[in-house]
């Protein structure tokens, strides 16, 4: 188990992490989501070791470690580019944790090599062990990757934006067998994206950070389904923003009131979030009426575009695609389905 | 582009080419040329009798000493500095980048009367030297002092871009599977920076042979003893012994264009081994 307590970092004048607390179970995959410079990336680097916190303290299973450097926490560690040595072939790149350990642990030359040749399997990339880094494709570079960090045999594999340079084929290939490996092998697995449906898909759980600070943890569907925030909710999937305000417990749009229950908000301007498929026509014409401006097929739905005022508030939502697209320029009435009301966050 | 340019573009483009080759073959060639020509104009018996007279002999042999003892130096410090730029944030870092251009900047003279302030019997440190019996200035040490601080930029400068390009990540990587950072060094930053950093000491030895103007004041020109190659081609120059002085200038101009073909060769190579990188 992997414990941070009260972790804050800063560069120079920018708090890149203030006050974190986070505990990491066992076997979890856990994501690290966040747009960029929300310390995401530092988070990651100072569980591995590759930076320290200013304050707070890191526990691998209950033993503190915050002092210990990289080589010493026996994690594996995957960047963001890869990192491969470009001078040595696949196979030399693979087995270079095992030969750089002191003498009396290292390994034989061939036993090194067979262990090498393993992992090339595992990550089915057998027969590749005498190129050279640059002679792979993107996808394979990162596979080496994985391969290097798991021949130190790591309990903690930790993962700096691994999809990030790939295209989405091959991106969503190499999730579903990380998953798995992630599952053979008994790791515990920690990655760090800005691509939401990257982290909902992979992660058991999902932790959201915002500017330094962590917004939110929970499985995929709280965060989805139950955002804590207003920046959750507009970062986790896809949101429409209302300004509406709030009285007597009832939001308002404009001069409409919305069937959407308000708690533990005050009276005044809030902001009304919900997902485009949140949302029925209304067949009576009763509701919010869009002016249509754009429509597309999003897979087994139409994402219509709108405007839901004359000022212009532009709305997404999503339709049945079984009926037929409706037409650029004609008027719809919806009502919301599913909503989530948020004070109006102060200026930063 | 160029297809539109207009027709007499073409003359134009020759009349620039010609007026390079023309600059370049005076300036540079025909001097090269004038040398090799003075050195052997009395055949090459009297050319090898000046490389092997004994002063000859011990001019060679300083320059070679002085060479062999600056470029290890300047790699080691070069490495340090560029690693330090490079890897690390600090305080006072755009100081040190600075600092490292001032030998390139200030004129070897003065590079050289540092020194002599420093050592000389004048000097702030002069009197107590005496006294121990350690001799710097107008002695082997001073002259590797001053050539230390003339060539310091040339390590440095290659390897301080070259390692920023490549940034702390393949470092990262190793120290992550658990390499010492020595190892790391050996096995990674080494192999990463090698062409680069040979090209580096092949500049630094070249200035470091052909030295003269911070050397000059510090040798103290004893024959046989503090003169360099540079310092002796001057002394025979003055002395109308054109020929012994052309023969051992020649010997630095080959250096020079020895350094340059090896220079081009891993130009070559760099270039290549780093657009295979990519």
């Amino acid at each position: 188990m992997i414990s941070l307590h009260h972790i804050s970092k800063s560069f120079g004048a920018f708090a890149a992490l203030h006050n974190v607390d986070l505990t990491v179970r066992d076997g979890e995959f856990l994501a690290l989501l966040g747009p960029s410079g929300s310390g995401k990336t530092t988070l990651l680097r100072i569980i591995a070791g590759l930076a320290f916190p200013d304050e707070g303290y890191v526990r691998f299973n209950g033993e503190d470690v915050t002092e210990l450097p990289v080589a010493e926490r026996k994690v594996g560690f995957v960047f963001q580019q890869y990192a491969l040595f470009k001078h040595m072939t696949v196979l030399d790149n693979v087995g270079f944790g095992l030969s750089v350990r002191s003498r009396a642990q290292r390994p034989s030359r061939a036993k090194i090599r067979a262990r090498a040749r393993e992992l090339l399997d595992l990550v089915q990339l057998d027969g590749l062990g005498d190129r050279y880094p640059a002679q792979l494709s993107g996808g394979q570079q990162q596979r080496v990757a994985l391969a290097r960090a798991l021949a130190v045999e790591p309990q903690l594999l930790l993962l700096d934006e691994p999809f990030g340079a790939l295209d989405a084929k091959v991106r969503k290939e190499l999730r579903r067998w990380l998953r798995q490996l992630h599952e053979q092998m008994g790791l515990t697995s920690i990655f760090v994206t800005h691509d939401q449906e990257e982290a909902l898909e992979l992660a058991d759980r999902v932790v959201v950070l915002d500017r330094g600070v962590i917004e939110q943890i929970g499985t995929p569907e709280e965060v989805y389904m139950a955002p804590r925030s207003g920046f959750v909710s507009g970062f986790v999937g896809d949101c429409n923003s209302l300004p509406v305000t709030v009285r007597g417990g009832r939001a308002q749009f404009e001069d409409q009131a919305l069937d959407v229950a308000v708690d533990r908000l005050r009276d005044g301007n809030a902001r009304l979030d919900f997902r485009p498929h949140d949302v029925v026509l209304s067949e009576n014409g009763h509701g919010l009426p869009l002016h249509v401006s754009g429509v597309y097929r999003r897979g087994g739905s139409w994402r219509v575009e709108g405007t839901v005022n004359s000022s212009g508030q532009i709305v997404e939502i999503d339709l049945d695609a079984d009926q037929p697209a409706p037409q650029l320029g004609s008027q719809l009435a919806f009502s919301i389905t599913r909503a989530r009301v948020f004070a109006v966050e102060r200026a930063h | 582009m160029s297809a539109r340019l207009p027709n007499h573009s073409l003359a134009v483009r020759r009349l620039l080419i010609l007026g390079a080759l023309v600059f370049i073959g005076f300036f540079l060639v025909l001097p090269l040329v004038a040398v090799f020509a003075e050195a052997l104009s009395k055949g090459f018996a009297t050319y090898g009798a000046a490389l092997v007279e004994p002063d000859a002999i011990s001019a060679i042999k300083l320059t070679l000493l002085v060479a062999a003892i600056s470029v290890p130096l300047n790699v080691v410090f070069g490495l340090c500095a560029a690693w330090a730029i490079a890897k690390f944030d600090f305080r006072g870092k755009s100081v040190l980048v600075t600092l490292i251009d001032l030998p390139f900047s200030i004129s070897p003279v003065v590079a050289g009367l540092v020194y002599v302030l420093l050592f000389g019997a004048q000097g702030w440190a002069g009197p107590w030297l005496i006294d121990h019996g350690v001799r710097i200035i107008f002695a082997v040490p001073s002259i590797v002092l001053a050539t230390v601080l003339v060539t310091f930029p040339f390590v440095a400068r290659e390897l301080i871009p070259l390692m920023q390009e490549q940034g702390r990540n393949d470092e990262e990587a190793a120290l992550a599977l658990g390499a010492s950072g020595f190892r790391t060094f050996l096995r990674v930053t080494l192999p990463n920076i090698r062409w680069g950093l040979l090209y580096g000491v092949l500049l630094c030895n070249a200035r470091a042979m052909g030295e003269f103007g911070a050397v000059s004041v510090v040798s103290g020109h004893l024959r046989g003893l503090t003169n360099t190659m540079p310092l002796h081609v001057e002394i025979l120059y003055n002395e109308y012994n054109f020929v012994a002085a052309f023969a051992v200038a020649s010997l630095l101009a080959l250096l020079a264009l020895v350094t340059l073909v090896l220079k081009t060769s891993l130009e070559w190579k760099f270039g290549y081994s780093h657009r295979s990188a990519r």
